[in-house]
């Protein structure tokens, strides 16, 4: 046997950041279960994550020993679950590198962060006193991708509507990647926002923002990415990546569901109108009008999930204890082994990219001519999880000729054994199909 | 083993070789034609389905879709039973799928009334694919009643 060694000078094996993946298993009960007679094999992860008890722990416990209302109370109880909720909040910010606390705004989830911020255009575009850089009418445009999800492009159709405002898109590429060629004719003076995925949950792309980014800067546009798929995945900073707004969501990064985030920049949140009116959100409020908190409250109306939001401040710790860059390493050896196994199976094809660069650990693809739903129940009878349909990305489904897709999604806890069962699993359809 | 109760061979064999695919034309002029596209939103499943009756009798019970095993087998079956059916008797038919799909395993299918239908018996213990198999039936009920042959099943029935 020989050994290679790599050459002094070059990043070594030892350099990036590891964890052991069987500790970290054994902190996900769900992962012990069978399904079907067979042990779960989840790679459904792009949909929802599964939670480790650490965060199992923080949920049951702040309903056992600190559960009351926030921002309102001056007891005890109200006292630690205002505590508790807003330092989920501080973590939070710290988490994607927020220059200020009250830059993150807790929403339901990642839809619901979009929604605000295309209401607050839509508000701004009816007062004549507000900020220009919200005001939307005719002649204006505002620019999605092919490659959205639903939640980021039926929310400024609706808008566009609303509005009289002209929606655009860049286009796909073949390979799965944002087709930036149009840039300078797409993003011009006219555009007002920028709203472009940062992960694809459908192709797994990773878009490179940078010349978008210069280009928003250029014209006075306005930038929203939608991290819900890469906030979980690879670490994030908000200064880096140089947005204006970004959205994500509790559920996919190892926290419950019904608590999303919206960060903006604080000086964008403070010009935006409120969009949810109600309890927790005003200044006063007499009959005659009301006056408005400062942000983030002003956009937090009504009792908010105040446990949801403790338990996905545990869940943050739990993403910074393993370290998100150790993360996005285990991620990108999966998706290199995943994109090699895949491509050993007959009549396999993948949409997306098909190297393990640009791209996270989530792999969309056709086998032969078999319809995704049966792919999904097939594997699901060996107990394999996977997301077949078209996966809120229906535009994306249909740029490839597809009505559907089968898809497997990578996590944390996700190893080599898994994709292996995948493969497994794909010739048993091959089989029944065949 | 629970997998074969699904994916039956009658299944399979309509999938792979379904029975009068494609929209057809009536042969008779004189007969009143009607469709229904139907659409799965959650997979992207879709189907249409065309009907030819004089009133009377469902001459043709044409159809063109894609999607899973499931609901393109569904289809075919659906094609095989109810075309030259008088129109009461395929509500009947109709009523007994719909029932047999509903009923997440516990209804014992006729054959003598579903025929190549009762394979699905298996499907309606997957609530997910209850769905599928009842597309291509739920496209047929609005195309007839479109063709004017009654509303609804419970009516015709009655």
């Amino acid at each position: 046997m020989t050994t290679i060694a790599i050459p002094p000078g070059m990043p070594q094996y030892d350099d990036v950041p590891r964890y052991d993946v069987a500790a970290v298993r054994a902190d996900f009960p769900i992962l012990g279960r069978e399904v079907n007679g067979h042990p779960l094999v989840y790679l459904d992860s792009a949909n929802t994550s599964h939670k480790p008890r650490q965060v199992l722990d923080v949920l049951r416990e702040h309903y056992e020993r600190h559960n009351a209302n926030v921002s309102r109370s001056v007891h005890t109880l109200g006292t630690e679950a205002t505590e508790a909720y807003e330092a989920a909040r501080a973590k939070v910010a710290a988490f994607v590198n927020a220059p200020s606390v009250d830059e993150v705004v807790f929403t339901k989830n990642s839809t619901e962060a979009i929604n605000i911020v295309a209401y607050a255009f839509s508000n701004a575009s009816l007062r004549p006193d507000a900020d220009p850089r919200f005001r939307l009418g005719p002649g204006d445009e505002i620019v999605i991708s092919e490659m959205e999800h639903h939640s980021n492009i039926v929310p400024w159709q609706l808008l566009a509507e609303r509005t009289g405002a002209t929606l655009r898109w860049f286009p796909v590429t073949d390979n799965g990647r944002l087709d930036e060629s149009g840039l300078t004719d797409l993003v011009n003076e006219r555009t007002k926002i920028v709203s472009l995925v940062h992960m694809s949950n459908i192709l797994g792309t990773v878009n490179a923002t940078a010349r978008i980014t210069a280009r928003v800067r250029e014209v006075g546009a306005l930038l929203l990415l939608d991290c819900s798929q890469s906030v979980p995945h690879m670490p994030i900073d908000v200064v880096d990546l140089d947005a204006d707004f970004i959205v994500f969501t509790g559920h996919k990064m190892c926290g419950p569901t019904g608590i999303g985030v919206l960060w903006g920049r604080a000086e964008l949140l403070a010009a935006m109108p409120p969009v949810l009116g109600g309890g927790s959100m005003i200044e006063t409020v007499t009959m005659g009008g009301s006056t408005f908190a400062a942000p983030p409250a002003r956009f937090e109306a009504g009792t908010p999930p105040i446990a949801e939001a403790v338990a996905l401040g545990a869940a943050v710790d739990y993403l910074t204890g393993l370290g998100m860059p150790a993360i996005q390493w285990h991620e990108k050896q999966l998706t290199a082994y995943a994109l090699d196994a895949l491509g050993s199976v007959p009549d396999l094809r993948i949409f997306g990219p098909e190297v393990p660069v640009g791209r996270g650990g989530t792999i969309s693809f056709a086998l032969g001519d078999v319809h995704p739903h049966d792919v999904g129940q097939v594997l699901d009878s060996l107990g394999v999880q996977v997301r077949v349909g078209h996966h809120c990305a229906r535009p994306v489904c249909t740029r490839f000729g597809v009505p559907a897709m089968t898809r497997a999604s990578f996590y944390l806890y996700t190893t080599t054994e898994e994709i292996d069962a995948l493969v497994a699993g794909l010739e048993q359809v091959r089989k029944v199909f065949g | 083993m629970q997998l074969e109760s699904l994916y039956q061979e009658i299944i399979l064999d309509h999938y792979k070789h379904p029975h009068g695919r494609g929209l057809r034309d009536a042969a008779d002029p004189a007969d009143r034609v009607a469709e229904a596209h139907h659409v799965n939103p959650t997979c992207g499943d879709e189907v249409t389905v065309r009907v030819a009756t004089d009133g009377e009798v469902l001459h043709d019970v044409s159809y063109e879709g894609m999607g899973c095993s499931i609901s393109q087998a569904s289809a075919s079956v659906l094609h095989e039973l109810l075309t030259g059916r008088g129109t009461a008797d395929a509500y009947r038919v109709h009523e007994a799928f719909v029932a047999l799909m509903s009923g997440r395993g516990q209804v014992t299918p006729d054959e003598e009334v579903l025929g190549d239908g009762v394979a699905f018996e298996g499907v309606a213990r997957y609530p997910a694919r209850v769905k599928c198999a009842l597309l291509p039936w739920m496209a047929f009920k609005d195309a007839a009643a479109r063709a004017g042959v009654g509303e609804s099943p419970t009516e015709v029935k009655a």
